[in-house]
């Protein structure tokens, strides 16, 4: 009967019944038809003390390959970056993390101004006017994009390059579905979205053009000629993108981005079989209330004082219900901070000094494998920290994966899973974190294990 | 009066940082050399420099400027505001769950594989249903999924159904997940128990009734009585009905949504399963079905192969397709499961069973001083009206910030809709006897208050970092981020 986080003892109970007027439990259950009460113990995974417990959870982490004990160049929309030390110990404090959303301001300032501070470190870096408290991840958010591209133009019709991340086209056409909206696909051409397919699929009825950079092949899109194509037309730019890209990178803002999206993973948060991460949103000016999700905005109290609230929300479902911009209630606060801290601790110089580590060892990197007999970068496009490597005719990527596993590393992404015309070839990333050594014998055990 | 809190932006110095990372060891290249100068940042991000214990000093002040449930009592109605166990912070950050890839082979994730199965299976248990998908991310993406394949499973069968009916004390998510959706919301009328009125239902049902969507115990902490009845209702007019698990901690081991009649069910795991809420976020929102609607569920599904080892199955052509990367929110599921392991069904029988007893305990000793709408027995949660104290110039807001000045968080305020000045009250299992009574002396001293000198009231919180806020102003003059260039 007893449990280290149940404190009512028998004494507790009979007084509360006393009150109450009860003389059994089982009275307040009597709403509850017979016909529906379950009458047993549920068969289900047995209670263990905690020692056990910690026991039973090491034994199952342990089954698991780490990047730890791994030497992982596997990316694909999540990478292995440094996490600052600070991190953990700041989402470690309760206050943060045993709070819900912060519906009560006097009491909430701490968790609304990290939030603020959220949403100006993603503005400054994209580029964009007004960013929003956080989303699921980057592939929800982009699938929500779409929605708000076909509520700002009342128009039907999304297309999305095929160098998207392949999940998140998925999510957009799920998405799409629930609302009756057609999605087109563009396809890709030496790595980057084909312009001229693009120019002869946009119309008048397309709300939005999406587009990932870096692409999901790690190419940067050259979007300074992709938005006249989707602005002559009226619709709208929604790129997602890799944020920790925008340390270097032009910002999508300034490139005439009507949406900016991505995941905010790279920035501190756990790979962690791929969630939590943190989706972040964020657009242009005249689109701010039609944005999903939660948003801080800054205030004054009745003394005059600097406080923040949670903001715009006759957008949200609370309040406007079945007529909200998205039915999204939970978001992804805490990995929000996570990102927050991270921004923090890189700083000005950091986001850009990381950048630098990314594109350099990644570029060593590429140069290294196109030195090799065997192997070959698939395209010429600039890259970031992500490239395709091409592997002989007839190589086995299941094969050399479990063999390269063998001898501690966690090889890249097997592109023939999404594209079936790049059978064959290796989606490969280097984060600031592999050395050169690293670099140099993974290709070596790479055309080992051809 | 305290200065303003500074923004990490005002704290900046140039010369500072606060990171620490590695030397390049490979050949320097010109950065124009490998990305096209067109390509690059033509200014800076202007973020903060700061040094480390910056950082740390900052974000520790803005923690003491945030309540969780771990500074004190937190009877947030609907959401379930009990203690996060430690242990499940401390194993959810194994280096074997946090650092893995879900692009791994799978020979690679076995464990985690292998906790995904189990945690599927025991929820599927839990609720009665067949099978249970854990991609999605919270409550509403949950809602937004089980509504997704009733629209599959109607479409299947070359039924086209878009009407998705609501009871007036529905969650916000409800209508808007059904909008999201592709389908219309009709709204009904709740009778004067505050129950499901059964001709009100019987006059909406009908060929084009996709769903009912149903919270039970519903938001006013009550369970529907003829909730077997309601299912017959809207299966004979050929639809489904949703259960919208936020009220799931009454009913654990006790009764189940599946032996109710429901056919999709979601958890929030953030709220029943005890993991934390994180200020917003991250939560998570599995889906259960009954077995004619397993082959819409979401993809990939964990499965077990023949061979005893753990897998994704992504063969599943009537599949609604992803609804989020990759397998869900894994760090949340797997301190879900570390809270089901540390329970068992009979202890989380016993969690149900104490937060029942909990909220009746309450609402009782709360009668004589405020309203209680639906009398008898409530469940996990129970609503009051404030607008007794109307009388007195003062409103359920001012109760809620007044309680502020004694340490407590408010309830649920304002919702459901149905409740005029409504406060919505959820203790849960994990909060003592003695919590409770202090939490009620208050209210009743505050009920007091109002009469006597309802001053106090109006002009609360008196000590807090800030007082109340200017929220039209803030709509009115959006100032959303710092613009500090």
């Amino acid at each position: 009967m007893k449990h280290r986080y149940i404190p009512m003892t028998a004494q507790d109970q009979a007084d509360m019944m006393k009150v109450i007027g009860i003389s059994s439990i089982e009275e307040l259950f009597q709403d509850i038809p017979a016909s529906v009460r379950y009458p047993g113990v549920l068969p289900m995974s047995e209670a263990l003390d905690e020692a056990a417990l910690l026991k039973h959870m090491k034994e199952l982490a342990d089954k698991n390959a780490d990047f730890e004990r791994y030497t992982s160049f596997l990316g694909a929309g999540l990478y292995d970056h440094h996490v600052p030390v600070v991190i953990n110990h700041v989402v470690s404090r309760s206050e943060f993390y045993t709070a819900y959303t912060p519906y009560q301001p006097e009491i909430s300032q701490g968790e609304l101004q990290a939030i603020f501070e959220f949403q100006s470190y993603i503005c400054e870096l994209t580029g964009m006017a007004v960013a929003n408290a956080s989303m699921y991840d980057g592939a929800t958010a982009l699938a929500e994009a779409g929605a708000l591209a076909s509520g700002a133009t009342k128009r039907k019709e999304l297309i999305i390059s095929r160098a998207v991340h392949p999940e998140a086209r998925q999510i957009v056409r799920t998405t799409a579905r629930g609302l009756n909206l057609d999605v087109v696909e563009v396809d890709y051409k030496d790595g980057v979205t084909d312009l001229e397919e693009l120019q002869a699929l946009v119309s008048e009825d397309t709300a939005a053009v999406i587009v990932q950079s870096p692409n999901f092949f790690g190419c940067i899109e050259d979007l300074r000629a992709i938005e006249p194509i989707i602005h002559s037309k009226k619709g709208l730019l929604v790129v997602s993108t890799n944020p920790i890209t925008l340390g270097l990178l032009e910002t999508p803002g300034k490139l005439g981005a009507d949406v900016v999206v991505g995941d905010a993973q790279p920035f501190g948060i756990s790979a962690s079989l791929g969630g939590p991460t943190c989706g972040f949103f964020a657009v242009a000016e005249p689109l701010m209330r039609r944005m999903p999700g939660r948003i801080v905005g800054q205030t004054k109290d009745i003394d005059g004082k600097r406080g923040f609230v949670l903001t715009l929300q006759a957008r949200e479902q609370h309040i406007r219900r079945e007529k909200a911009t998205s039915n999204i209630c939970s978001n992804q606060a805490l990995l929000a901070l996570c990102a927050s801290v991270y921004l923090s601790t890189m700083g000005k110089t950091g986001v850009q000094q990381v950048a630098n580590l990314n594109v350099q060892k990644a570029h060593y990197a590429a140069g290294v494998f196109a030195q090799q007999s065997e192997l070959a970068l698939a395209f010429d496009a600039p890259f970031f920290n992500e490239f395709v490597v091409k592997l002989p005719d007839g190589a086995n990527i299941d094969d050399v994966q479990a063999k390269l596993l063998d001898n501690g590393y966690i090889g890249g992404y097997d592109l023939g899973i999404a594209y079936p015309e790049l059978q064959g070839h290796m989606l490969v990333a280097v984060t600031e974190r592999r050395t050169k050594s690293e670099i140099d014998q993974f290709v070596n055990r790479l055309e080992a294990c051809l | 009066m305290k200065p303003d809190k500074k923004l990490i932006f005002e704290l900046s110095k140039p010369g500072r940082v606060a990171y620490s990372l590695p030397e390049l060891d490979v050949p320097e290249v010109n950065l124009g050399e490998l990305i096209p100068e067109s390509m690059l940042r033509s200014q800076p991000a202007e973020l903060p420099e700061v040094y480390e214990v910056d950082v740390i000093r900052h974000y520790t002040e803005l923690s003491r400027r945030n309540f969780g449930i771990d500074n004190g009592f937190y009877p947030l109605g609907s959401c379930t505001m009990k203690y996060n166990p430690k242990i499940n912070e401390d194993v959810a950050r194994f280096t074997g769950f946090a650092k893995i890839h879900p692009y791994q082979p799978e020979q690679s994730i076995q464990g985690a594989l292998e906790l995904l199965y189990t945690l599927q299976n025991d929820l599927a248990t839990l609720t009665g249903m067949d099978q249970v998908t854990l991609q999605p991310a919270a409550g509403a993406h949950g809602e937004w999924t089980g509504l997704m394949m009733i629209r599959a499973y109607h479409e299947s069968r070359g039924e086209t159904r878009t009407k998705v009916i609501v009871p007036d004390s529905s969650h916000g998510t409800n209508p808007a997940s059904a909008t999201v959706a592709g389908l219309e919301t009709i709204t009904i009328q709740s009778d004067d128990k505050g129950l499901v009125d059964l001709d009100a239902l019987r006059a909406v049902v009908g060929p084009d009734t996709a769903a009912l969507m149903l919270t039970n115990p519903s938001t006013l902490g009550l369970f529907e009585e003829h909730i077997v009845e309601i299912a017959e209702i809207v299966h004979e007019a050929g639809g489904l009905i949703y259960y919208d698990g936020a009220n799931s901690n009454a009913i654990m081991g006790i009764t189940r949504p599946g032996d109710m009649g429901f056919d999709v069910v979601h958890l929030n795991l953030h709220k029943t399963m005890s993991t934390p809420h994180g200020g917003g976020g991250p939560g998570s929102g599995p889906v259960g079905v009954k077995s004619k609607l397993i082959p819409f569920l979401p993809k990939p599904i964990v499965a077990k192969k023949e061979d005893g080892t753990y897998g994704l199955n992504y063969d599943r052509p009537e599949s609604i397709g992803r609804v989020k990367a990759y397998y869900g929110n894994f760090g949340i599921l797997v301190r879900a499961y570390a809270y089901i392991r540390t329970y068992g069904p009979e202890g989380l029988r016993q969690v149900s069973e104490c937060a029942v007893l909990n909220a009746n305990y309450m609402m009782h000793r709360l009668a004589p001083y405020y309203e209680i709408p639906y009398p008898g027995v409530c469940k996990h949660e129970f609503v009051m009206s404030g607008r007794g104290l109307k009388q007195y110039g003062v409103r359920t807001l001012d109760v809620a910030k007044r309680l502020l000045d004694f340490g407590f968080h408010p309830p649920t305020i304002y919702f459901p809709l149905n409740v005029e000045e409504c406060m919505m009250i959820e203790p849960t299992e994990t909060e003592s006897k003695e919590t409770l009574d202090s939490f009620i002396d208050t209210m009743i001293q505050i009920a007091q208050e109002a009469e006597q000198n309802p001053e106090l009231l109006l002009n609360a919180p008196h000590n807090t970092d800030v007082r109340r806020l200017d929220e039209t102003q803030a709509a009115r003059k959006p100032v959303l981020n710092c613009a500090c260039n």
